[in-house]
Parts: C-alpha cells; sequence; structure tokens
C-alpha cells in the first residue's frame, strides 16, 4: 500500500499476538520505551482461534503492574485490525504516537517518580 | 499443591526499598504449576522491579534465581556460593521456602514475595481451590471422598447447617456447600441415608495444626 | 430424666407451650435485658438467650441468663460452638447449671463472617449434634467428652434447632433424626412463613415417628413491614418467604403494616397448633418484644398454665 506511518513505531512481528508474552512488555518498559501496543486480528478472527483474546488478558494484567509501579497504563494498548486494513494500520501508528507524544517521555527514562 | 498468590507489587516493593542489592528466588516446585513463583514469575517481577525502581531514578541490582525446589536442603544450598553477596532474598516460593531460606542463611532477611494460602489443586486453568486442610486424621472414607473439615465453613462433621441455600454455603454464594456435595456422594455410592443417619463423633484434633508443629519421621528412610 | 426446667414440665403434662426470645445489649447493662424480661413476664414458660447472634459481640448468653432467672424466668441457654472449644463449653454446662438454669438450645452458630468481627478465629471444635452428645453425656452419664468423671452431673432440658426451610430440604427430617438420636430433647424451627412446605417437612417428621420423641415448638416472628419481609426473603440464608405474604402486606397503607403483620402472625399459630407434633410455639419478636403479649393473647395462649 506504500503508506506512510511514523518512524518511532518499532515493529517486532510475531506468528500470532497470543506469542507475547507479559515477560516481553514488562522488559519493553523497563528498557525505557515510550509506548508499546500490541495489534492482533479482530476478534473472532484469529488465525490460532483464541490467541488474540490471550494477549488482551495479558495486555489488561500488565496496565495493571504499571498503574502499580506509577507508569501511565495509557502506554500500553491492545489494537485489532486484519492484515487487509492498511489505513488503519498507520491510523493506529498514528494515534499511539500522538498519545505517548503527549504523555512525554517514559518516568523510566527520566527517573523523575510516579506519573501516575 | 500448596498454592499461593504473589503479594500485591506495591507491598513487594515497600518490603526492599531499602536494598540495592537483593536475590530474587524462584522455584519449580507447586508455585510454578500456580504461575506465582515459577521461573517465568521471576523473570516478570525482577523486571517490574527494576522498573518500577528506574522509575524513581534508583536502581537495584536482582539476581535472578529458580531452584527446583525451596523445600528440600540439597536445593537450597545451590545458592550459598554466592548468596552472601546479597543484602536480602526476596523468595517467591510458598511459605516453606522463605523460612527454609532463613534457617540457611540467618544473616540475610529473607522476604516473603508469596501470601501461601492452602492445600489444593487446580479447578480448570487459572482457577485452584482449597481440598486439604492437613489435619493429620483422614475422614474421607466416612463422607464421600469429600473433606468436611476443608470444604464446610465450620468444619461441621454432622452437617449441614441451616444456612445452606440452593447447594451454596451462607458465607458466599460463589462457595458450594460441602455437606450438600458430601450428600450428593453418598446417594451416588448408594451410601445415603445410612451413612449420613450415623452421627460422628468429635475430632481429635490433636494431630492437626492444634496439637502442636508436626513432623514426620521415617526411621527406614534415614541414613 | 426430669430436670427442673419449667418448659420441660409444661411439655410433659400435655400443655401447648410458649417460648420467647431475648437478645442482649451490646454493652455491660443489665437494665437492657431487665426491661426485655419485663415485657415476657406471664406470658412465657421458658425465655432464649441468643449467644451473639450473627455473630455480633454482646453480653453473654449466660449471664443475661443469670438475671432473667433473678426475675423469676426459665431461661434457655443458647449455645454456639463457633467461639468455644470443647474445654470451655463443657465448662460453661457445669457453670449453668450450678447457676440454676435448666436448659440449653446447641447450635452451631452462624459463621463470623457475618459479624462485627470477621476476623477471628472460628473455632466450631464440635458442632451442634456433638454439643448435643456431650451435655447428654455430662448429665446422663456423668462423665466428661474424655470419659472422666466428673462430680456433679449438670441437668439440663436438651434443646436443638431445626431448619426446615434450608436446603437440602430432603435431608431436614433426617437431620432432626440424627438431632434426636443424639439426645434432643426439644426443637425450636426457624421462623415459618412458607406453611406448606412446612407441612411438607412436618409430615416426613410424623412418618419417622420423630414426634413422639421430641417435642417440637414451631417459630414464627411478625412481620413490621413490606422492607422487613423483602429483607428476610432475599438477603437471610435458610429463610423462605413466600410471595403471597408480600402482597398481603402491600396490599394494606404502610401505617398498617405492623397490625397486619401480627395479624398474619397470629393466624399461623392457629393453623400450627392444629397441626400433628407442634407442641409449642417459640415467638422471636426481633427488636419488637413489646409485641410477643398482644400476639400470644390474639392466638389464645393466655394464661400460661401453673405447673
Amino acid at each position: 500500500m506504500r503508506a506512510d506511518y511514523p518512524p518511532n513505531v518499532k515493529l517486532i512481528r510475531v506468528p500470532c499476538t497470543g506469542r507475547v508474552d507479559t515477560v516481553h512488555l514488562i522488559k519493553a518498559f523497563e528498557e525505557g520505551v515510550d509506548g508499546v501496543y500490541v495489534a492482533g486480528c479482530l476478534e473472532g478472527e484469529c488465525h490460532y482461534l483464541v490467541g488474540n483474546l490471550r494477549a488482551k488478558k495479558r495486555v489488561q494484567y500488565v496496565k495493571e503492574i504499571l498503574a502499580k509501579i506509577g507508569i501511565n497504563p495509557e502506554r500500553l494498548q491492545m489494537y485489532n485490525l486484519s492484515a487487509a486494513m492498511g489505513s488503519r494500520f498507520v491510523e493506529i501508528a498514528r494515534e499511539m504516537t500522538e498519545k505517548v507524544r503527549e504523555l512525554g517521555p517514559s518516568p523510566v527514562k527520566t527517573g523523575s517518580g510516579r506519573e501516575v | 499443591m500448596i498454592v499461593a498468590e504473589q503479594k500485591p507489587l506495591e507491598e513487594i516493593l515497600e518490603m526492599i526499598k531499602d536494598y540495592e542489592k537483593i536475590i530474587l528466588v524462584g522455584c519449580k516446585g507447586c508455585v510454578a504449576v500456580c504461575a506465582a513463583g515459577g521461573e517465568k514469575e521471576v523473570q516478570f517481577l525482577a523486571s517490574a522491579i527494576r522498573t518500577a525502581r528506574k522509575a524513581e531514578g534508583r536502581d537495584i541490582e536482582i539476581r535472578e534465581v529458580t531452584l527446583e525446589r525451596q523445600c528440600d536442603p540439597e536445593y537450597v544450598e545451590q545458592i550459598r556460593g554466592f548468596v552472601g553477596e546479597y543484602q536480602a532474598i526476596l523468595s517467591i516460593a510458598c511459605g516453606v521456602g522463605v523460612q527454609y531460606m532463613a534457617e540457611h542463611y540467618p544473616r540475610i532477611p529473607a522476604l516473603p514475595g508469596l501470601n501461601t494460602f492452602f492445600m489444593g489443586g487446580a479447578e480448570e486453568q487459572g482457577i485452584w481451590s482449597e481440598r486439604c486442610q492437613g489435619c493429620g486424621q483422614c475422614v474421607l472414607h466416612l463422607t464421600g471422598g469429600i473433606c468436611p473439615i476443608t470444604r464446610c465453613s465450620k468444619s461441621l462433621l454432622n452437617g449441614p447447617c441451616g444456612g445452606s441455600t440452593n447447594g451454596k454455603c451462607e458465607i458466599n454464594p460463589e462457595v458450594p456447600c460441602g455437606w450438600q456435595l458430601i450428600i450428593d456422594r453418598l446417594k451416588a455410592l448408594g451410601e445415603f441415608p445410612k451413612r449420613y443417619l450415623e452421627n460422628n463423633p468429635p475430632k481429635d484434633w490433636s494431630t492437626s495444626r492444634d496439637g502442636g508443629p508436626r513432623k514426620i519421621i521415617r526411621e527406614d528412610l534415614r541414613r | 430424666m426430669n430436670t427442673e426446667s419449667r418448659l420441660e414440665k409444661v411439655l410433659r403434662a400435655g400443655h401447648f407451650a410458649v417460648t420467647s426470645e431475648c437478645g442482649p445489649p451490646r454493652g455491660a447493662d443489665p437494665e437492657a435485658i431487665r426491661r426485655k424480661g419485663e415485657l415476657l413476664k406471664g406470658v412465657v414458660d421458658a425465655v432464649n438467650v441468643t449467644d451473639c447472634q450473627t455473630s455480633v459481640v454482646r453480653m453473654s448468653s449466660l449471664s443475661s441468663c443469670l438475671i432473667l432467672k433473678e426475675m423469676g424466668f426459665d431461661p434457655i441457654l443458647q449455645m454456639v460452638t463457633r467461639d468455644r472449644n470443647r474445654i470451655a463449653i463443657q465448662s460453661d454446662i457445669l457453670g449453668a447449671a450450678a447457676l440454676g438454669i435448666n436448659n440449653i438450645l446447641c447450635l452451631s452458630g452462624d459463621h463470623q463472617r457475618f459479624g462485627d468481627h470477621p476476623q477471628a478465629k472460628n473455632v466450631y471444635d464440635l458442632d451442634s449434634i456433638q454439643l448435643i452428645m456431650t451435655v447428654k453425656k455430662m448429665r446422663d452419664e456423668g462423665k466428661f467428652l474424655s470419659g472422666e468423671e466428673l462430680t456433679k452431673p449438670p441437668r439440663l432440658f436438651i434443646g436443638a434447632a431445626a431448619n426446615p426451610f434450608a436446603d437440602p430440604f430432603e435431608i431436614r427430617a433426617l437431620r432432626l433424626a440424627k438431632k434426636v438420636a443424639a439426645g434432643a430433647q426439644f426443637i425450636q424451627t426457624q421462623c415459618i412463613y412458607n406453611l406448606k412446605r412446612f407441612e411438607e417437612w412436618m409430615k416426613q417428621v410424623v412418618d419417622m415417628g420423630l414426634h413422639e420423641k421430641v417435642y417440637i415448638l414451631a417459630g414464627v416472628t411478625p412481620m413490621k413491614s413490606v422492607g422487613m419481609a423483602r429483607y428476610m426473603q432475599k438477603m437471610v440464608p435458610g429463610m423462605d418467604v413466600p410471595e403471597e405474604i408480600i402482597t398481603r402486606l402491600k396490599g394494606v397503607p404502610k401505617e398498617k403494616q405492623p397490625e397486619e403483620g401480627i395479624k398474619i402472625c397470629i393466624e399461623t399459630i392457629q393453623r400450627l397448633k392444629e397441626m400433628e407434633g407442634i407442641r409449642g410455639v417459640h415467638i422471636m419478636a426481633i427488636e419488637w418484644e413489646e409485641k410477643v403479649r398482644e400476639i400470644a393473647e390474639g392466638a389464645g395462649l393466655l394464661p400460661r398454665p401453673d405447673v
């Protein structure tokens, strides 16, 4: 489709979002990443049946942990879209970039203490 | 198996707040099965603690170790070579493991990362419930294989009480009435009402926790 | 074995017995019990004192029983097994008998989850049936649970509770049989609103011949309002309040509801008097003790007989 999405978004490909573990998500924040989003298939259309539903629960769990640590849970999101939805893909990338930009750098980078 | 749950993260962070160098020890036994203190949980917790510290502008060094079990001296000894380098041991084994750490390494604070709850099993993935209270005098053959001490909220031996409602316990509609389960089971076994009508005498609690800390010795297995 | 219990004498003489109950205060004030006692003078053959009902801390049943005894009543000591182990239980049984208390009602007790101290340890060393067995052993064999002899047996008339409205329904008569086998001599039931279900239970009880082995006193409680009826219907485990009762109460204006509630209670007692196996009534007018006299009068139960 050759559409542009913001260059600060780093893609990590997995065969199914069910492969994403809570450890991957928390470690990303430990490294100082400002935002993470998990993009999976539309609910009900997971090629592996329920992988995206498992991812949803794991994202929710880590959001709660982030809140306890004092990191804004909005920095972690789950999105659902199909492989054919190119423009939606771009939209999400832009939306998330905007959100994280507004929130500023992660407290892990700045060491400035709780933001929530 | 022993079923435990991780303490709330804020409680753990509070416990370790004065330390900069700790060893986080998990266990591949019961707590790995109930996803509270196994290798995966060690990785996640270590990362969460480091993230929390960095966000505060502080640092922490966490050595991550997962032992086969924390309730056997031979495994607990495996960290002797380097445990002395750390200010505290954060154990995410059950209460037994934490105590073994304290016993083997008395000069290093042993902190519990979990709340240990009960002896039980999995009902389905993600749900574990209590089955045994360790009373030391099992009478499951008299109650259709269902424990009245554990599954009745009042540990009645001649239940149910008058609060049983629709097969649920009065204290919580999600808790099945232990005696309803026993009665159903006795029926399925053809022991109802005969077994039910027999009055069970008072229990001898001296073999349970009430009698004092317990020990089992097998002379035939000792060296 | 006969005791000094007035309740036992009334029942043995074949009269329809009347009992009621007093809830002790949440403080050290003996007057609170005396005031309730005054309302029941001449109305009852015996009066229960509850034992930290719903696990809420109140003045002890034993001490309240003594206060009522001093007023001339024949108190029934309610004892739950939730809070005491067998050592304290046997000790209190001896104490009650020594103080001249003649009746004991043996209960397991509501779980502490319901009360004001849910963090408390619960005891339940014995259950209600084992408690009955204990009192009987002390009284008839002169022995403690340990098998050792005691010096002077406590002479207590032994009672227990029955709840025909708890689940599972099919075992409720069997459970009564267990209590009778353990030594229960009189029974007080949970308060009755669903007469049909109660009759079914009584039929099972009579079929098993239990009504001839134990004196059954049927429990009744007057409804003060639609709100109270709804609360009891929805929030109290082991309570069966049919919709007809609520409909009937709704049919009268709010200020007339208490009167209607008393009427329903009196009608219930009259139905119960006619039932085979019912040897008395236990009127529980919680925080409405002043109405017990009116109910007893309305049901033709006064004056109480001389025994």
